[in-house]
């Protein structure tokens, strides 16, 4: 079954085309990078697919539902720098966000559900910093509460604003760890993702995005040179020059 | 009451009910909005008045709410059509205001409306302007009203508090859970114009914007807690209520103006020796710890 199914989304920004044509589907139970040059369109597909902004035309279907019907099985991550991190909160309260959708409106947080955000702070490893105002976390550590904020969220798809940009080495893994058990468990996820070097051991799909989507399918076929190129265009020169196309893995 | 006791009641309502909004405009960087809100309401309450032709609260309230609303409406409207958001409040705000200011030469010499009113209220006059019911005397209707719109908002606060944490913290991630971030935002207005009005008649327009702003704004630099920075911010407003009574009585001056001073005052104690990012603190702090680097 697909957990995802999107259908010719097209998005403009002052007359400016976004994004155009963009479709694919995504089976359930399946990691899922997002590929492309800056200002490619990549968070904007997330966000036209979560209807966080308007879309020109396209639909989305999640589990064979629209995606309105499903807004309890699906968790975000927005890219640390969306939110004002000098908000008056802790990590632990910022967790416990994650909860809201499934507390529902007008009911007040209980313990057990501040029981649930400690247990996913201490899956990433954060629990000693539960009382901790979120300004004086780390980069990391801020990453690591949204992470946490995502399992409290208990989606079965979730969509990740490149959740690597900016991270120490033990955060990245921490990420990774936690996404291959999501895919253990067949949950369903979509990555905006930066580091070429990284995709092949990271993701089983790859969505090569420039504007439009230049391929997508399993990593091993569209995480190809040629689709490099395509989607790059001369950029790609410039990033083989930090690393070898070897390295890349193409 | 006494005479007194009513000023300083309705000083402490408008502290506390322009308190805990303005905590969520401040959190919300919307401080310019509540100015905006605060100023074109005059608008709503002149049409409310040549509606019904008199001044009665909630003909005011309804006026002054619809008009908060197409503000806030039209600033966004202005905005995402690519006016800059700045210029976008400044030619809604003016235009609105000033169309109000034109209006209000329409209205007979009689009625207790005028400019000067408008800007700077009369909060001395409250007490005279009493509700009667069955000829038994209920007290100012500024109290009353004050009373009714601070009740509002600590319903709706309590009712939407999550909801509005989240929206306020992470509007994204509100609105990918299904939790509907334009009516909040519009609810919110509609409290602004609300708090704005009722206000009005002690305050007027533009010191109402200091009860709503500047008590938010001390409370953001004295707390790390959202749930708390409203409470602290509410309390600050009537502590700045209290202190504006007694210094305006003491030094015969505008206890409206007094008050608007003494939040300015409480601001500047909290920027300066407020205990995690006082400027004086800071300071203090790394003194401290250059003294011990140096002198181990």
């Amino acid at each position: 079954m697909n957990a995802l199914e999107v259908a010719d989304i097209h998005v403009t920004y002052d007359k400016q085309p976004a994004l155009e044509h963009v479709s694919f589907h995504v089976p359930q139970g399946s990691l899922t990078g997002i590929i492309g040059p800056n200002g490619a369109g990549k968070s904007t597909l997330i966000k036209a697919i979560l209807q966080l902004i308007p879309k020109l035309s396209g639909d989305v279907t999640v589990y064979g539902q629209p995606l309105k019907e499903q807004r309890k099985r699906i968790g975000y991550v927005p890219q640390r720098s969306e939110v004002d991190w000098d908000f008056p909160t802790n990590a632990l309260d910022v967790v416990l966000m994650g909860r809201y959708g499934h507390i529902g409106m007008f009911k007040r947080v209980k313990k057990k559900d501040k029981a649930f955000a400690m247990e996913c702070l201490a899956k990433v490893g954060m629990e000693e910093y539960a009382d901790r105002q979120i300004s004086q976390l780390s980069g990391g550590q801020q990453q690591r509460v949204f992470l946490a904020r995502a399992i409290a969220q208990d989606a079965s798809i979730y969509f990740m604003d490149e959740p690597f940009a900016g991270v120490d080495a033990a955060t990245e893994k921490t990420i990774i760890e936690l996404l291959k058990e999501w895919k253990e468990e067949g949950r369903t996820v979509l990555v905006v993702h930066h580091d070429l070097q990284t995709v092949r051991s990271y993701f089983d799909y790859c969505l090569l995005l420039n504007k439009t989507p230049v391929a997508f399918g399993p990593t091993a076929e569209s995480f190809s040179l040629e689709n490099l190129e395509a989607t790059y265009g001369g950029k790609l020169a410039l990033l083989s020059q930090n690393a070898s196309l070897q390295e890349i893995g193409v | 009451m006494t005479y007194a006791g009513w000023i300083l009641l309705t000083g402490i309502l408008v502290g506390v009910t322009c308190g805990m909004i303005g905590a969520l405009l401040v959190l919300r960087k919307m401080a310019m909005i509540a100015d905006a809100i605060s100023h074109t309401v005059l608008l709503g309450i002149v049409l409310a008045f040549f509606v019904t032709q008199s001044l009665n609260g909630l003909p005011m309230l309804i006026g002054a709410g619809l008009i908060g609303l197409l503000t806030a409406f039209l600033v966004q409207w202005l905005d995402s059509s690519g006016v800059q958001s700045g210029a976008a409040i400044g030619v809604v705000f003016t235009s609105l205001f000033a169309l109000g200011v034109v209006l209000l030469s329409f209205v007979g010499d009689g009625v207790h409306l005028d400019v000067q009113h408008a800007l700077m209220g009369q909060i001395s006059y409250v007490p005279w302007n009493t509700w009667s019911l069955g000829g038994i005397n209920l007290g100012p209707k500024a109290v009353w009203l004050l009373g009714g719109v601070l009740l509002l908002n600590i319903v709706t606060i309590l009712l939407f508090y999550k909801e509005l944490k989240v929206s306020t913290f992470d509007p994204k991630l509100a609105a990918s859970m299904g939790i509907p971030i334009v009516f909040l935002h519009y609810l919110l207005m509609s409290l602004v114009s609300f708090s704005t009005v009722a206000s009005f008649d002690s305050v007027g327009a533009i010191l109402v914007v200091a009860m709503l702003i500047v008590p938010g704004a001390t409370a953001y630099l004295l707390t790390d807690r959202f749930g708390f920075m409203i409470i602290l911010s509410a309390c600050l407003g009537a502590l700045a209520a209290v202190m504006g009574y007694g210094l305006g009585v003491w030094l015969d001056v505008s206890i409206a103006g007094a008050m608007a001073t003494s939040c300015g005052i409480l601001f500047a104690l909290a920027f300066l020796f407020s205990p995690r990012q006082g400027v004086v603190t800071k300071w203090w702090n790394r003194k401290v710890l250059k003294e011990s680097v140096n002198h181990p």
